[in-house]
This record gives C-alpha cells, structure tokens and sequence, in this order.
C-alpha cells in the first residue's frame, strides 16, 4: 500500500524547514476534541504527533488519534513507547498503523510510569528506543518480524525518534543520535530548546559524525503558558529552562507571562533557523493546540501550502 | 537520604526492581579479570560439565549471583553486557535500558527516577572516557532473550552464546537488520 500522505518526509527530503507539532489526545472518548486540535494545527504544520499516554498518564490511544487527525486532513506522527508494550504488541501496533495510512511513526522508550497517573502499574520496557526502531526498520525494509517472520505486504512509515540534548552525559548525546540513526531514525524531534548555544554545540558534534546529514533533525520548542507551568516544567526530568528565560517571564506582570512567553518562542524558532542542516522545528504546546499559528507565524514560518493527505482513507 | 547506594545495599533493599547501581571495582580491574574469565577450552569444559550437573550448575550460579550482585547489582538476565558497558550494568537502569541513557537524566547526572543515585549510564560513560573504552557504547545492543532470566551468564559465555549480544561496528553505519537471539 502507497502511504497517503507524505508531506513529512516531503518536506524533510526537499530541505523545506517542517515544522511539527503535539497533538495530545483527550482523557476520555473524545473524538471532538481531537478533531477540534487538528483543525487548529490544519494550515501551520507539516505533521502533528499523536502523543501515546505522554507523561505516563493515560489517554486515548495514538493510533485512534492518529486516524482522527488523519480523517481531519492533518497528517499524522503517530507515537509509540515501549513502556506499555512488550515486543508482540509493538510489532502489531505498528503493522496495524501502516494499515491505517498512518505514514509517520516516532518510537521511543517512554517516561517511567512513577511519574504518571498509574505509578503502581508494571513498567514493561522489553525493548528499548534503539530496539524498537532497529525493529521497525527490520520489519519496512527486510519485511520481516523479529521472530523472522516474513510479512505480507511490509509495512511502509518514515520511523522517527527522540533525543534529550540538554541531559548528562552530555558528551554522549551526539553518539546516542549515532546510534538511532544507525538503527533506523530517519527524523528526531528534540526535548524543548531554551539553551541554543547548547543545542548549537550538539548538533556541531553531530555534524562532525555525519549525522546531521543522514537524519532531519527538529528542534522541540514550546511556550511556557504561565508562571505555574514554568515550576511545573521546571519539575519535569530532562527539561532544562535558562535563567534568562525564566527572568524574561518573571520580569512582566502576570497576565502578560503567555504573551512573552510566545515571544520568546518565536524568537528561539528564529535563532534556531540559522544552524546550518536544522531540518526544522517540533512545536509542544501541550493541550494548547491554538497557540501553534501564532508561534508560527511570528517566528516568520508562514502557512504550510500542502494537498490532502486523506484522499482514499474512509 | 537515598545517596550512593551500594550493590549490595540495592539488592537486599529492593529484590528484583532495577536500582541504578555503580559498580564496586574499577573498570582497570574489571579488564583484568576478564582477561581471566575470557572464553578458553578450559572454561568452555567447565561450562559443559556445569550444564550436565544440576547441583554444580545450581550452586556456580548462586555463587554468581552473590558475587555479581554485589559488584554489580546484577539481576541475573543471563546476557551480560557489562564488558560492553564499561562494567556499569545497564539492567540496574528502571527502564533496563541497554543502548544509552534515557532523556530524563537530571542535570547532576541522577536517575529520574531515584533522584540522589546516579543514572546508570551516566556512570558508564564516565567510566569508558576515563578508559578510552567510548566507542564500545556505540555498539547497538540486540534485545535479550527473556527465556534466560536466572541462568548463569558465565555459562552462556563460555559457550559462545552471547556472540549476538552487540553488534561489531562502533562506527553508526546503518546496522544490519535486527534478529531475535
């Protein structure tokens, strides 16, 4: 089956700066608001990630997201983690999604359960990120499962995957990409950048190994809606704020923190397009999908012209 | 205080969950012994005659599991990496990761998980740059064998079964396509 739509990897082969974005889907069996989301994203993206029980909290599945978002013309990025699945279950999930015309898939291992919504629940993790796209691009390009299995037809996704480069060690940081490139990634999306002398000097190593070349890279940006959400994030393993954006937010009244924390944004999004081999960026705007065309268009990215990616799905 | 937990204070305290554990022998040390534990006919007997002899084979793998549970933390998987991780073992991570860290190491170099011990990896990284041994973390590692848990890993060694744990190339050439073990 030809995947039906393509403009990810449209864009990423073309060296058009993507631009990506969260799509998190509701707690609740709620298709609305997920149509509503994509809606908003519609005209401003490339591809939207359809998140899979992020943060360990559960929430309606990436897959039906993802066939929502789709039904909505708005190509999707369909995630998958190794938390809640073992193996078998990764392996029928991501023929199921290939059968769906889902045409974009991330893998990554998943944020440990003690964080989420279910802490008591059994950490699953059976592969690893490097194993699951090793095995997804064993199963699209040698049609073949991990047991040897022969598939009919293979499946066909570009395969994506995820990298922090802000957490120690950091001098692994470039090697780590190495290494899920060489498994598979064809496209990372990074953890959010508020440090860019930082994210310019990993992807400077990255470079130097070659990979900058072989795998499009988006930058993870996002605004920091509030005062609140600044300490909650500042919370969360893995992000890093820089002071001076912490003091740019503490800096104006507190009705104000959304629109300079919009600015900020953009601004980095600018900044960010002027390393050389950025493929483009990832925008998390979690649960605030309407927030995406301003940030976009601020930061100069302009409307997406693209065709519809649905024309032969339902 | 969680700080610095030992080997062996992990394994008693918590059983089979993963505790990042930092290893009780320096890497200079580990690569001696493993000169010594290397594959040769002699261990290679050794393991044939364990493997024939159920109540040889069951008190060599206490034993193993004493010893490497307190150098360690080891669970026994049965599938060794240490030798490819600067002797720091990746199945003491509580995601059991086995190619690198993951994104939610905290700024001092902690797990996110047990905040005031180190991130397992973070411990063997520091370990393989202290020993020029950084390329061996480049190596992509092939998921284990879920059969094997509490067997010995010696053993399994010795008989050449861990020869697919990793893949030779360090270099990040697109690998070849991954097989079950």
């Amino acid at each position: 089956m030809i995947p039906a739509g393509s403009r990810l990897r449209d864009a990423l082969r073309e060296h058009r700066f993507a631009v990506t974005a969260e799509l998190s889907p509701p707690r609740g069996a709620d298709a609305e608001a997920i149509r509503k989301a994509a809606r908003e994203l519609h005209d401003w993206v490339d591809a939207a990630n359809v998140t899979d029980n992020q943060g360990a909290m559960v929430r309606l599945a990436s897959w039906a997201g993802s066939v929502i978002a789709l039904a909505e013309d708005v190509e999707p990025v369909m995630q998958l983690q190794c938390r809640d699945r073992n193996r078998m279950a990764l392996q029928s999930d991501l023929l199921g999604a290939a059968a769906l015309g889902i045409t974009n898939v991330l893998l990554l291992t998943g944020d440990h359960q003690k964080f989420g919504d279910h802490p008591e629940a059994r950490g699953v993790f059976d592969l690893d990120s490097v194993q699951l796209l090793w095995m997804a691009r064993t199963m699209r390009d040698s049609g073949k499962l991990l047991s040897g299995k022969t598939l009919k037809p293979p499946p066909v996704w570009l395969i994506g995957g995820v990298e922090n480069p802000f957490a120690p060690p950091l001098a692994f940081r470039a090697e780590r990409l190495g290494k899920k490139i060489a498994a598979g990634a064809e496209f990372v999306q990074t953890q959010y950048v508020f440090d860019v002398t930082r994210f310019k000097a990993w992807m400077q190593a990255s470079r130097e190994l070659g990979l900058t070349q072989r795998c499009g890279v988006l930058a993870g940006v996002g605004p920091i809606r509030s005062l609140r959400a600044l300490e909650r994030m500042q919370q969360i393993p893995g992000i890093v704020i820089a002071p001076a954006v912490e003091q740019r937010l503490r800096g104006v009244p507190e009705d104000r923190v959304l629109a300079e924390s919009i600015t900020i944004c953009a601004e980095i999004i600018t900044e960010l397009r002027e390393i050389p081999d950025l493929a483009g960026v990832h925008v998390m705007a979690f649960g605030a999908e309407h927030l995406v065309p301003e940030i976009v268009e601020r930061a100069g990215l302009g409307r997406r012209a693209h065709a519809r990616v649905n024309e032969h799905v339902g | 205080m969680e700080t610095a937990v030992h080997a062996r204070d992990a394994v008693e305290r918590v059983g089979d969950r993963p505790v990042p554990t930092t290893p009780g022998i320096s890497l200079p040390f580990a690569l001696v012994v493993q000169r010594v534990l290397r594959p040769k006919r002699i261990w290679y007997s050794l393991a044939v005659w364990l493997e024939a002899t159920p109540w040889a084979y069951a008190t060599f793998t206490a034993l193993e599991k004493l010893v490497k549970g307190k150098l360690f933390g080891c669970r026994m998987c049965a599938q060794c990496a240490l030798p490819s991780t600067a002797y720091a073992c990746p199945m003491t991570c509580p995601k059991q990761l086995r190619n690198g860290p993951c994104g939610g190491v905290a700024a001092n170099g902690d797990c996110e998980v047990y905040p005031g011990v180190r991130c397992v990896w973070v411990v063997a990284y520091e370990r393989a740059a202290g020993a020029g041994h950084t390329a061996d973390l480049r190596r992509l590692q092939r998921p284990i064998d879920n059969r094997e848990w509490g067997k010995s890993s010696w053993v399994n060694y010795w008989q050449h079964r861990d020869a697919g744990l990793w893949t030779a190339d360090a270099s990040f050439a697109a690998a070849p396509p991954i097989e079950q073990r």
